[in-house]
């Protein structure tokens, strides 16, 4: 019996339950696609920012001062010590090495153009494909140094053609295609670099030419990584060493850039890591007031749903005053009456709900795809979650409407009066 | 009598009229905040990105030196729009043992405006031959407490370190006095102006624009890791913002169209009985249609005022800066308030027409 009522109640008020059905959907597909959006939002943030380039930097333990001024190095060629580039693939070796979005390794020598003026020339990789164990990844400056414009052809990481500063282009007359003699020998331009930095005024080639010009194969003065990082705490900042077993496993599990750092040094033999501070300590920032201000609009949607929900509950059950007269009439007691409705919210809501589950979820991986071209996946976890908040919020925006409508005499209800 | 109507329908059904209002305030509020946070949120986190440091570097040609009045062109040039304009001198000195070091001669006071999260120091020199030492540099000076000595072309200078600085990048390996010992001690002029200028993309390349043309002498260029960054990271966001706020307000209608029509069709006895007394068809609606006006109008101002509200704590909040509220937004928000409940009226209106005042008053 009440299982038909419940059956009838859905089959005769179609446009109303529809109605209602309507209002939950769109509540909880925004409230999903909120939550996936806003929960996510601190990873794809966190990919743009490395458009600010790397945040860590790896130098040999013993190296000497840098005397610099500008990005021109003063220092003795001879002087300093170096990494060694066969230890470069032990980076995606590391616990955090799908974290690593690049690496490039950075060798500064001091080469003569011929006219008796000494210039920069700096060997790195472009997009160099690495190998460790069944990994092959591709790695280079035009993944860790995004805001660098090539004019012409990047050239290949296996030849020996360069890339000119737009600065020296510009000084020395040169365009792409053309030959400049570089330590006595002639080289291809493959094109003109603009970075906006020091780079401007320097010649930019595979690392392998400048190992060769210093006569020191394998050799690299430092590497420049750019990792996803999580936002530094009180907790990242802890000395790994005063930390006990278990704290110590926690903080090196933690994707922050200390810990990264961390195991960088232990990938690489004699080398210190350490973090760039401009570009990872104002990550942070930037990312914790992103999250905070998607968690803030995330409980507005939250608000928002919650009230179209109960709204449209509210006004589903009030419009069937009559219908609970007669039932009354007919002997029902407050409880039946109650029950019945809740069942028919609760069944509402869940229906509703799922399909509004699904819609948030296409919603999420359309705003995933149109804003960040990348993936953004609604957790599975999420939709008994999800389901409940429905519920719940369903039954507390019909319960004033049933108590009222309960309590309501039913001869008032069956003449019509309100 | 028409006045009269709309308010006693007010007064006599308070729990409903206040439950439609109710609706109507918190959709309002739920929009103005999204709204005037849409507006806002660029200048808010335009803010947060400028503590990348300078995002436009003025420094001397090959072989030439800035002039003299370089710094107060560049003020004149960022005008009131409240940049920050710091000078670099460098210098090659060597320690008491021979060893070579960057020296930098830099405002200590305006450097902590503009490098104020990244440069992690100790302490800051106050006075005069005190200085600050890279990390890196350290090892070649001694640690911090102890005096050291510099030369530079034969000129001696005598070194107080009070702090050290911690970067992670070229910084580390240089030592920093301020600019009056520098050049007190090394004659050398500053060779670069580091700026961080306020505004859009369009805004600070007006702004490299008119330094061009001030300092010829001078190059003029746009730090591109930093604008393109900012540029990058901001348009997500406007857009990621722009599509939160459309669900939450699209939410919102829904909430406030479903009270509204259940407050209406709720009353349809009242419209039976006016129809039977007399009134006619346009009467009736004109009442009804301005009643939900009333309804939409006054909700929606009370909600304006509480989503200013809402916008400025989450501006305290989050950013730790009020969003200013943008009046531009209340026509908006009334505009779209009293359109809703417009509608919300006119559909069940438009289904009571149809049917018989007698039916009504019979209660079917």
């Amino acid at each position: 019996m009440f299982l038909r009522l419940l059956y009838e109640s859905f089959r005769r008020q179609k446009r109303r339950k529809l109605l209602a059905g309507v209002a939950i959907m769109l509540g909880v597909g925004v409230a999903t696609a909120m939550i996936a959006v806003a929960t996510d939002i601190g990873d794809k943030i966190s990919r743009e920012l490395r458009t600010y380039g790397a945040n860590l930097i790896v130098t040999p333990q013993e190296d000497t001062l840098d005397v610099e001024i500008g990005g021109v190095n003063l220092k003795p060629p001879s002087d300093g010590a170096y990494l060694n580039e066969a230890d470069l693939p032990r980076i995606k070796g590391m616990f955090w090495r799908n974290n690593i979005v690049g690496f490039a390794p950075m060798l500064p020598v001091s080469v003569n153009l011929g006219d008796g003026k000494n210039m920069t020339l700096l060997g790195t990789y472009f997009s160099h494909h690495v190998i460790f164990g069944q990994q092959d990844f591709v790695t280079g400056v035009r993944s860790t140094h995004p805001w660098w414009k090539v004019q012409g052809a990047w050239p290949d990481d296996n030849s020996r053609d360069v890339l000119l500063g737009a600065h020296l282009a510009a000084k020395l007359d040169r365009t792409p295609g053309q030959e400049i003699e570089i330590a006595g020998e002639p080289r291809r331009i493959a094109g003109i670099l603009s970075t906006g930095g020091p780079e401007d005024d320097q010649i930019v080639a595979p690392l392998a030419l400048a190992q060769q010009i210093l006569g020191k194969p394998g050799a690299v003065r430092r590497i420049y990584v750019s990792a996803v990082t999580k936002p530094e705490d009180a907790f990242a900042r802890r000395d790994p060493k005063s930390l006990s077993p278990e704290m110590y496993d926690r903080w090196y599990c933690s994707p922050y850039a200390q810990s990264i750092a961390f195991q960088l040094q232990e990938a690489i033999p004699h080398s210190h890591a350490e973090q760039i501070r401009q570009v990872a300590q104002n990550e942070g920032t930037v990312l914790s007031r992103i999250q905070g201000l998607m968690l803030l609009i995330t409980l507005a949607a939250l608000l928002a749903s919650a009230l179209a929900v109960s709204a449209s509950m509210a006004t589903a059950v009030i419009e069937r005053r009559g219908e609970v007269g007669l039932m009354k009439a007919l002997g029902a007691g407050n409880l039946a009456v109650a029950v019945l409705f809740f069942a028919e919210a609760a069944l509402l809501a869940l229906l509703a709900g799922a399909a509004g589950f699904a819609g948030g979820a296409l919603l999420a991986r359309e705003i995933g795809r149109s804003i960040f071209a990348s993936q953004i996946t609604v957790q599975p976890v999420l939709l008994p979650v999800i389901l409940t908040i429905a519920v719940l919020v369903t039954f507390i925006g019909s319960a004033a409407a049933i108590r009222r409508a309960v309590k309501f005499d039913p001869v008032y209800a069956l003449r019509g009066d309100v | 009598m028409f006045l009269r109507m709309l308010v006693r329908a007010a007064v006599l059904r308070r729990g409903r009229a206040a439950a439609a209002l109710l609706a109507m305030v918190v959709a309002a509020a739920v929009a103005t905040a999204m709204l005037n946070l849409y507006v806002d949120v660029q200048a808010k986190l335009r803010h947060e990105f400028r503590k990348y440091g300078a995002n436009v570097v003025v420094v001397a040609r090959d072989g030439q030196s800035l002039p003299a009045n370089a710094l107060a062109t560049v003020e004149a040039a960022l005008g009131s729009g409240g940049g920050i304009a710091v000078p670099f001198a460098y210098a090659v000195a060597r320690t008491s043992d021979g060893r070579s070091v960057v020296v930098a001669g830099t405002d200590f006071a305006q450097v902590q405006k503009l490098d104020s999260t990244w440069w992690s120091v100790t302490g800051w020199p106050k006075s005069a031959h005190e200085a600050l030492i890279g990390a890196r540099a350290a090892s070649v000076v001694g640690g911090a407490g102890n005096a050291f000595d510099l030369s530079f072309q034969g000129r001696a200078i005598r070194l107080n370190p009070v702090g050290t600085l911690r970067t992670g990048a070229a910084e580390d390996s240089r030592i920093y006095v301020s600019l009056a010992d520098f050049t007190a001690w090394t004659q050398v002029p500053y060779s670069t102006v580091e700026i961080s200028a306020a505004g859009s993309p369009q805004e600070i390349t007006a702004i490299i624009q008119r330094l061009g043309q001030a300092l010829p002498a001078a190059e003029v260029r746009a730090v591109r890791q930093v604008t393109e960054g900012q540029a990058n990271v901001l348009g997500k966001m406007r857009a990621t913002l722009l599509v939160a706020a459309i669900l939450i307000i699209l939410t919102a209608a829904v909430c406030v169209l479903s009270t509204l029509t259940g407050w209406v069709s709720d009353r349809r006895r009242d419209f039976a009985l006016m129809k039977a007394l007399g009134a006619s068809g346009r009467m009736l609606q004109s009442f009804f249609a301005a009643e939900a006006a009333a309804l939409g109008a006054i909700g929606s101002s009370l909600g304006f005022m509480i989503g200013v509200g809402a916008a400025i704590w989450i501006g305290r909040a989050n950013f730790h800066a009020p969003v200013s509220p943008r009046l531009s937004v209340l026509p908006l928000v009334l505009l779209g308030g009293i359109v809703i409940a417009l509608i919300a009226a006119i559909v069940p209106i438009s289904l009571l027409r149809r049917v018989q005042p007698a039916t009504i008053l019979r209660g079917e």
